[in-house]
């Protein structure tokens, strides 16, 4: 690519669903996928993280999370010294030396992820080949796999998504025999998980499965018998390699706010032939619950205009839940990757009129933000505080993406989220 | 290849981001991939400054790779310089771009811009965020003080008569430990000494400012770690004398303020007149009783760490029981002060060495970062924040200098926080059963007691440590055991080790009631 063109600011003639898209190109402020870690390892409990890359990669893991997880975090960094890089040391072999000292001190650990990083991949370290090599060498007790969350490939939610992707291929076959399955895919909260096995369990759905697992000696089956939803959406590469391993999966709207979950559970009754008495009577009453959770931010946000700068992409489907569940006003809805496949639902149930962006150049998008004087500015930690100086409400993208929002008993607290810090700006006197 | 898990230090351009940050009319372009943005939030989350860095990234991707990132780059600094308009740029690399040699400096000196352009060449694989923010300051300065015009070393420095001598203040910079509050405490200290602060830098300046800093009078050095290598640029260039006592503590203080009178030629006796600090009376009263000769463990940057050594010993009469750094620039400085203790100094940027010495040492007192302060909460211990890394809560609101009289107060105050108080300790050490004020419990005024009281129960946590596999393997017999519960939490562990250490000497197998007590009385002084 041209890198002028690269650079130029946008492209205003592309189209999504029908819908214009301001394209952009310029400074990202954004995470690298090796942010996913912070999340991904205290999901998959028996699972280390180690990062081949710089001390740019370790300052990045213990200052991303705002604070730092000090109880022992599963992940860490192999920093790549300038004796590596001159070639003084063979760096496979440093490499089996940090493993072997890693996996003596954490005998626990049952799955160790090799994370590329820039650096890595700019100097094109064959982890891959690293990573067959050591599982080898630590069968059966460790399974060594590799993926890269460097931010050249990765934008912040994708490192979820190479992470996952990595893990497919190792799933077990599911025969060809079997029961029809489902595996629900991408990182939920426990609470959230069990929440919606209960849901599934009504509905007459089973078995269901969870990718990531919470301990890597429970990876789920899977097999052309397996259909599977997407609980996030930033899971491209991991889509293609289920469907590589001949899984389906059911196109449907994200399972935030009443009306995404009630979707997102429709989706899978209708694959298994639920029929429509059942469907109601199981998701009844945690719709009810949900939209009175929700009734009670209604006064709040309603009529609020609200613009989203790119993070995690799960910003469209937010957006959507804003609009139609809240009544907010959508100003711009920016996202780092609009695919368009598993955005269709979803853009479908928003209103006409939204500016939808995708890619970034942050210094023109601050000037349409500030332009545009919104209510309420979604942002990443960068840009909160100095947009809060100039006046304007944010609130941090960062904790959409840790915190349990999807479902119907979360509802109210996606909601809350976004009504935190419209109340914050009211109640200061000072 | 080495396996780091919290890192002291960040990579070197985060020490220049660092300077950027600090000083107006100044922008760094850096030539990154996405992602190294994260770097933003350690100014606008962890110091809540409320604007953005002034840094522009190039943030290129893989599928630029192929194509021209150095084009990339220079569409960057182009539109960076006419967004933003600095009166001056710096450019380089973060570890990626370096391997990509493009050469921002080239690039950036091609676009012809019209204001100067400065190239920072910090091999990231090698340096680290203080070097870094040295490295880049010195830059600077040689870059505007030195087209300010040279003049000889050997030139007398005349004072017009009748007017105030004046200093630059060298090494404030964003992100850094209390660095905005100590500016102010030693502008008003040196005030009182008539004194005048012609350039405060980084911390503030303009590159216009830099320019000025050739006409000071001297300089004094606040945080070495960043303005040695300027300053003693600005030693050779221009003469000027360099202050280098860190005054932070009372008598480093004091010295600070004799070295300042001698230096400009001025009265030091304004500014210790009267009874500057409360720390010597607080330290003399009889409620200190209890801090006399607790022992104290002390790591953190080389400034701080020197510091709080003297003022641990002197003004406080704790033990040093250890002294370490993470700055290994200067090593040699913190090996010199730990013979002084009598403790040998560990030299580190691997934290887990530094929690293993502190699970061996068992101080009754942490001073140190914010991995200090986790290591001493896994183990129990008290501790103090002393030296940058930092967290958010190390960003007072309030006035909190670690420097001058007004620093010495705050030491005071910071230190014997987490400590027992007097008597507390006493009535716990006498009556170790009570329900609410037992053995476990918290100091009362931190209100964690429900936390603490859980860990009485459970076993002392296991962190690495240095004993021998011999020592570890000596066993406890269960009298002993109940008799080690009733030694308060707080030096429960040191009188485990050292009564293994003891047996160990000893040859004994099993402790007993009785090795529990020898030991006691091997090990009291």
């Amino acid at each position: 690519m041209n890198c002028l063109t690269a650079h130029s600011p946008s492209d205003k003639g592309a189209v999504r669903n029908g819908r214009p898209l301001l394209r952009e190109r310029g400074q990202h402020e954004v995470f690298c996928g090796l942010t996913g870690i912070i999340w991904l390892h205290r999901k998959i409990q028996d699972a280390f993280f180690l990062i081949v890359g710089s001390r740019t990669c370790a300052h990045l893991m213990q200052s991303a999370a705002g604070v730092m997880i000090f109880a022992e975090p599963r992940f860490g960094t192999a920093v790549i010294e300038e004796r590596d890089l001159a070639g003084l040391a063979d760096m496979h072999g440093e490499l089996n030396r940090v493993v072997e000292n890693l996996l003596d001190r954490r005998p626990d650990i049952r799955l160790l992820f090799l994370v590329g990083s820039c650096p890595s991949e700019v100097i094109k370290l064959d982890l891959e080949r690293a990573a067959e090599h050591l599982s080898r060498a630590y069968a059966p007790d460790v399974r060594v796999l590799a993926y890269s969350g460097s931010g050249i490939e990765t934008t912040f939610t994708q490192g979820e998504d190479a992470c996952l992707a990595s893990l497919v291929p190792v799933l077990p076959q599911e025969p060809d025999t079997a029961d029809r399955s489902l595996l629900v895919v991408g990182t939920l909260p426990d609470v959230v998980e069990d929440q919606f096995l209960r849901l599934f369990t009504a509905l007459g759905i089973e078995p269901v499965r969870f990718l990531p697992p919470r301990r890597s000696t429970d990876l789920p089956a899977v097999g052309p018998q397996t259909s599977f939803l997407l609980a996030q959406p930033f899971l491209d590469g991991t889509v293609r390699a289920l469907e590589k391993r001949g899984a389906q999966r059911l196109a449907a709207p994200f399972p935030l706010g009443a009306e995404g979950t009630t979707a997102w559970l429709a989706a899978a009754a209708a694959a298994w032939g639920i029929d429509p008495e059942r469907f109601q009577q199981a998701t009844e009453l945690g719709k009810k619950r949900a939209e009175r959770a929700l009734e009670r931010y209604r006064d709040r946000l309603a009529g609020k205009r609200v613009f989203f700068f790119p993070d995690s992409q799960l910003e469209v489907p937010l957006a959507r839940f804003l609009a139609n569940e809240l009544s907010v006003d959508l100003v711009e809805v920016g996202t780092p990757y609009f695919h368009q496949d598993y955005l269709a639902p979803e853009v479908d149930l928003l209103p006409p009129d939204v500016t939808l962006s995708e890619g970034q150049h942050v210094d023109k998008q601050l000037e349409r933000c500030r332009a545009a004087r919104p209510d309420l500015v979604v942002c990443g930690l960068g840009l909160a505080n100095p947009l809060e100086a100039e006046g304007l409400t944010t609130k941090w993208s960062i904790e959409l993406v840790f915190s349990p929002i999807q479902g119907y008993e979360q509802a109210g607290d996606l909601a809350e989220l976004f009504a935190q810090p419209l109340d914050r700006r009211q109640r200061l006197g000072v | 290849m080495k396996l780091t898990v919290w890192t002291y230090e960040g990579p070197p351009h985060v020490g220049a981001m660092r300077v950027a940050t600090a000083m107006e009319g100044l922008h760094y372009v850096l030539h990154a991939p996405q992602g190294d943005t994260y770097a933003d939030l350690l100014f606008t989350m962890i110091e809540r400054r409320s604007k953005r860095p002034p840094v522009t990234y190039t943030t290129f991707q893989a599928r630029d790779l192929g194509s021209d990132t150095a084009e990339l780059f220079k569409t960057a600094a182009r539109e960076a310089y006419e967004r933003f308009r600095p009166q001056a740029m710096i450019v380089g690399s973060s570890c990626t771009a370096e391997l990509l040699q493009d050469d921002p400096g080239g690039l950036a000196s091609a676009l012809a811009l019209p204001i100067p352009v400065i190239p920072l060449d910090l091999p990231s694989y090698q340096k680290k965020e203080n070097w870094g923010a040295a490295e880049t300051f010195y830059r600077l300065v040689r870059a505007f003080a030195g087209a300010a015009g040279q003049r000889s070393a050997a030139e007398p420095r005349e004072r017009r008569p009748g007017a105030r001598p004046r200093c630059n203040l060298l090494g404030p910079t964003a992100l850094g430990f209390r660095h905005r509050d100590d500016v102010r405490e030693v502008t008003d200290l040196l005030g009182r000494m008539g004194v005048d602060v012609h350039v405060v830098a980084p911390l503030g300046a303009t590159p216009a400012d830099l320019a000025r800093l050739g006409e000071a009078d001297f300089n004094v050095a606040l945080y070495p770690e960043v303005a040695n290598v300027a300053a003693q640029w600005l030693k050779r260039t221009f003469g000027q004398p360099l202050v280098a006592t860190v005054p932070i503590g009372v008598g480093a203080t004091r010295d600070f303020v004799d070295e300042v009178a001698r230096v400009a030629g001025v009265d030091p006796a304004p500014a210790l007149a009267g009874e500057p600090s409360r720390l010597p009376w607080y330290s003399h009263s009889v409620d200190s009783t209890y801090l006399t000769g607790k022992r104290v463990f002390i790591f953190g940057d080389a400034t701080h760490v020197l510091a709080a050594a003297r003022v641990a010993a002197e003004e406080f009469g704790f033990t040093v029981a250890g002294l370490g750094t993470y700055s290994r620039e200067f090593a040699r400085e913190v090996r010199e002060a730990a013979r002084a203790h009598d403790v040998e100094a560990l030299i580190t940027d691997d934290y887990l060495e530094v929690e293993a010495a502190v699970a061996d040492l068992q101080p009754e007192l942490v001073l140190g970062t914010q991995m200090e302060r986790h290591v001493a909460k896994r183990l129990g211990i008290p501790c103090a924040v002393i030296s940058a890394p930092v967290h958010v809560q190390d960003y007072p609101a309030r006035y909190s200098p670690q420097m001058g009289f007004e620093g010495a107060n705050v030491l005071f105050d910071t230190w014997v926080h987490p400590l027992m108080m007097g008597l507390e300790e006493h009535l716990i050490t006498m009556f170790r059963d009570d329900f609410e004020f037992h053995d476990g419990a918290a100091p009362s005024h931190l209100g964690t007691a429900a936390l603490r009281a859980d860990r009485a129960s459970e076993p002392e946590p296991a962190v690495p440590s240095r004993l021998s596999a011999d020592e570890a393997a000596i066993g406890w017999a269960e009298e002993a055991e109940l008799e080690l519960r009733k030694v308060p939490f707080f030096v429960r562990g040191k009188a485990r080790r050292n009564t293994e250490r003891f047996a160990h000497e000893q040859g004994v197998g099993l402790i007993t009631v009785e090795t529990l007590y020898d030991a006691k009385a091997h090990f009291s002084r």
